[in-house]
């Protein structure tokens, strides 16, 4: 009974009156600190993360400072560093999940939770839940042999109807910017869906009476009713598909070409933070190459961390709003 | 009048059509996913997949016999490291923790669940490979258990505090002391629940690729104890599938198939005991 404050009635002496090996014999003291350690390791182990990638990119850092971040020179040859290509890629990749995404997300999170009879409703969220258990390296090898074969077949039409638009000009060869966004989009769907659906189904049922009783259809009910009474739930599940998409790292790096320049065409090939750790950090010599690396290791972290701040917060919020 | 409802209620249709749509795409992605690898994988699959060694290019035959067990030893590893300190520091939160501490430990545990894969790779390459000068299954198993971490917590806490607080009463009643009540009355009760979180927990380190791209590294031939780099399933996929060679793309269609068998399964009865374990409370 330490920390938690509490009203039962102990029968036993207080913990002044018993002898420290008294205490010891019972076990609680030990099993407390031994639990306490392991949880307080919790803390330990993130601020050492910090920490590492803080010291290991030391070199880095003396030397470019602030610039790493908006200088674009990726030259290691020339011990030239610049994060901005791979800033870029990571940000446009991330983007173009969310576009494709959030309204396929959203949408079949509206009808698992509205429209769906329950049973077929947990069937298909179950199905979708596995879809989440994929391993990020397997989605990617299908991206490899079935969609890219699948986009450049796709290519015509696309150019057909986005042509002139100088986000899809240029070649064309399958690994792009595109395809990373397509791959990433169908990796994050899961996490939209069940968190939305999760959050739309934790609206009371008045507030859909309400606007049913009024003559609204089901779908106005849907729209102007419970997904603003949910919207910041279903920011939340964004916020956290967004921060996961940012550090995905081998299906991108599988799809996205790996050409460290910023191409402003969706069609050309770019990079990703992610992806550019895991190609070259084995082949990195130096302490400045390899601090760079570290560096964008930590800019990466740091990304994450916000966005996932941002997400349980409103995560957070709106559960509380639900419940109340 | 009339036009104006009318278009309401085809409005109310087409929309609620796409919903199901945009459900139909979301779901047969994962058909699509399942059956391409299952079709592709079970053809390029054969005995030798699980016994022989990788062979040279150009080389017929072969397998990934030293991936596989250099998979399990990894998660053997991960396991040492990511269960002992999540699930006890799971029984602090749930059994011991006060307000500020814990909040603070669960706050943590959420960011650290949430730092991307390769950057746990860099953690440990720093930790381990840096210091010794050459990539060790030790590191990547450390990579892959401090993964491990914030999910075993968070699921121990979680089912330790679905026990029944007249199960902690009961004990304490009988003159057990609390950390007597802990261990042979609370966690026995919630045994279920904590292993088949640590199951889930496995299966979803058992796919990473990223941390061991510079920890375990990766090895043609199979890798005698814990310090020399190891070759990884997932690895190996990876490695595979980006090489040009068309006798590799079958051999990482086969591992996919092995490796997405065994997460999904896990899953599956996973999911399907802990629905069937809440399901009568």
């Amino acid at each position: 009974m330490s920390a938690t404050p509490t009203t039962a009635i102990d029968a036993r002496p207080t913990r002044r009156a018993r002898s420290f090996a008294q205490r010891l014999r019972g076990g609680d003291e030990i099993a407390y600190a031994i639990t306490f350690i392991c949880a307080a390791s919790v803390i330990l182990v993130t601020a050492l993360l910090v920490y590492q990638l803080y010291a290991n990119s030391a070199a880095s850092r003396a030397k470019f400072g602030w610039a790493f971040l908006y200088t674009s020179v990726w030259d290691p040859s020339a011990g030239q560093f610049g994060a901005l290509p791979f800033i870029y890629g990571t940000l446009v990749t991330s983007g173009l999940a969310l576009l494709f995404g959030i309204p396929l997300g959203v949408g079949a999170a509206i009808f698992l939770a509205e429209l769906a009879p329950p049973r077929i409703s947990d069937a298909l969220t179950f199905l979708i839940e596995l879809l989440a258990a994929v391993p990020s390296v397997i989605i990617g090898l299908l991206g490899v042999f079935v969609m890219i074969p699948i986009l450049r077949a796709a290519e015509p039409a696309i150019r057909a109807v986005l042509g002139w638009s100088p986000l899809f000009s240029g070649p064309f060869y399958g690994v792009s910017l595109f395809t990373a966004g397509i791959v990433l989009a169908i990796m994050i769907l899961p996490f939209i869906i069940s968190i939305s659906r999760e959050v739309i189904l934790s609206v009371p049922g008045d507030q859909r009476e309400a606007a049913l009783a009024l003559g609204a259809t089901r779908w106005e009910t849907t729209w102007d009713v419970v997904v603003p009474f949910a919207r910041k739930g279903i920011m939340g599940s964004i916020f956290l598909a967004l921060a996961r998409s940012l550090g995905e790292t081998m299906a991108v790096t599988m799809v996205v070409g790996n050409d460290p320049k910023i191409n402003h065409s969706l069609f050309a090939p770019g990079y990703s933070i992610a992806a550019v750790i895991a190609n070259e950090f084995t082949e990195a010599t130096g302490d400045l190459y390899q601090g760079a690396l570290i560096e964008l290791g930590l800019v990466l972290f740091a990304l994450t961390i916000v966005i996932n701040g941002a997400a349980r917060l409103l995560v957070m919020g709106t559960t509380k709003k639900g419940a109340a | 009048m009339s036009f104006h409802l009318a278009r309401r209620k085809a409005v109310n249709i087409i929309m609620l059509g796409l919903t199901a749509l945009c459900t139909l795409v979301a779901a047969g992605t994962l058909v699509f996913i399942l059956g391409y690898l299952f079709v592709n994988g079970a053809r390029s699959l054969n005995w030798n997949f699980f016994t022989r060694l990788p062979t040279p290019v150009g080389e017929a035959g072969g397998g990934m016999a030293n991936a596989i067990l250099g998979s399990a030893k990894l998660l053997l590893l991960a396991t040492l490291v990511g269960v002992p300190i999540g699930f006890l520091g799971g029984v602090y939160l749930a059994e011991f923790g006060g307000t500020t501490f814990s909040f603070f430990v669960r706050y943590t545990t959420d960011l650290l669940n949430g730092v991307p894969s390769i950057v746990m790779g860099i953690f440990a390459y720093t930790l381990i490979v840096l210091p010794q000068k050459h990539f060790s299954t030790l590191a990547g198993g450390l990579a892959l258990g401090v993964m491990m971490i914030p999910i075993a917590i968070r699921s121990s806490e979680e089912f330790l505090r679905a026990v029944p607080l007249s199960l902690r009463e009961g004990a304490m009643a009988l003159g057990a002391s609390k950390a007597r009540s802990i261990f042979t009355v609370v966690i026995p009760a919630a045994k279920h629940g904590i292993l088949t979180g640590i199951m889930l927990n496995l299966a979803r380190v058992a796919g990473e690729t990223a941390p061991l791209l510079f920890t375990s590294f990766g090895n043609r031939y199979w890798s005698p104890g814990w310090e020399q780099p190891t070759a990884a399933l997932p690895v190996m996929i990876y490695t595979y599938a980006v090489a040009p060679y068309d006798d590799w793309h079958q051999q990482a269609w086969a591992a996919g198939f092995v490796l997405l068998s065994l997460v999904l399964a896990v899953n599956i009865v996973a999911r399907l005991i802990l629905s069937k374990r809440v399901a009568p409370r």
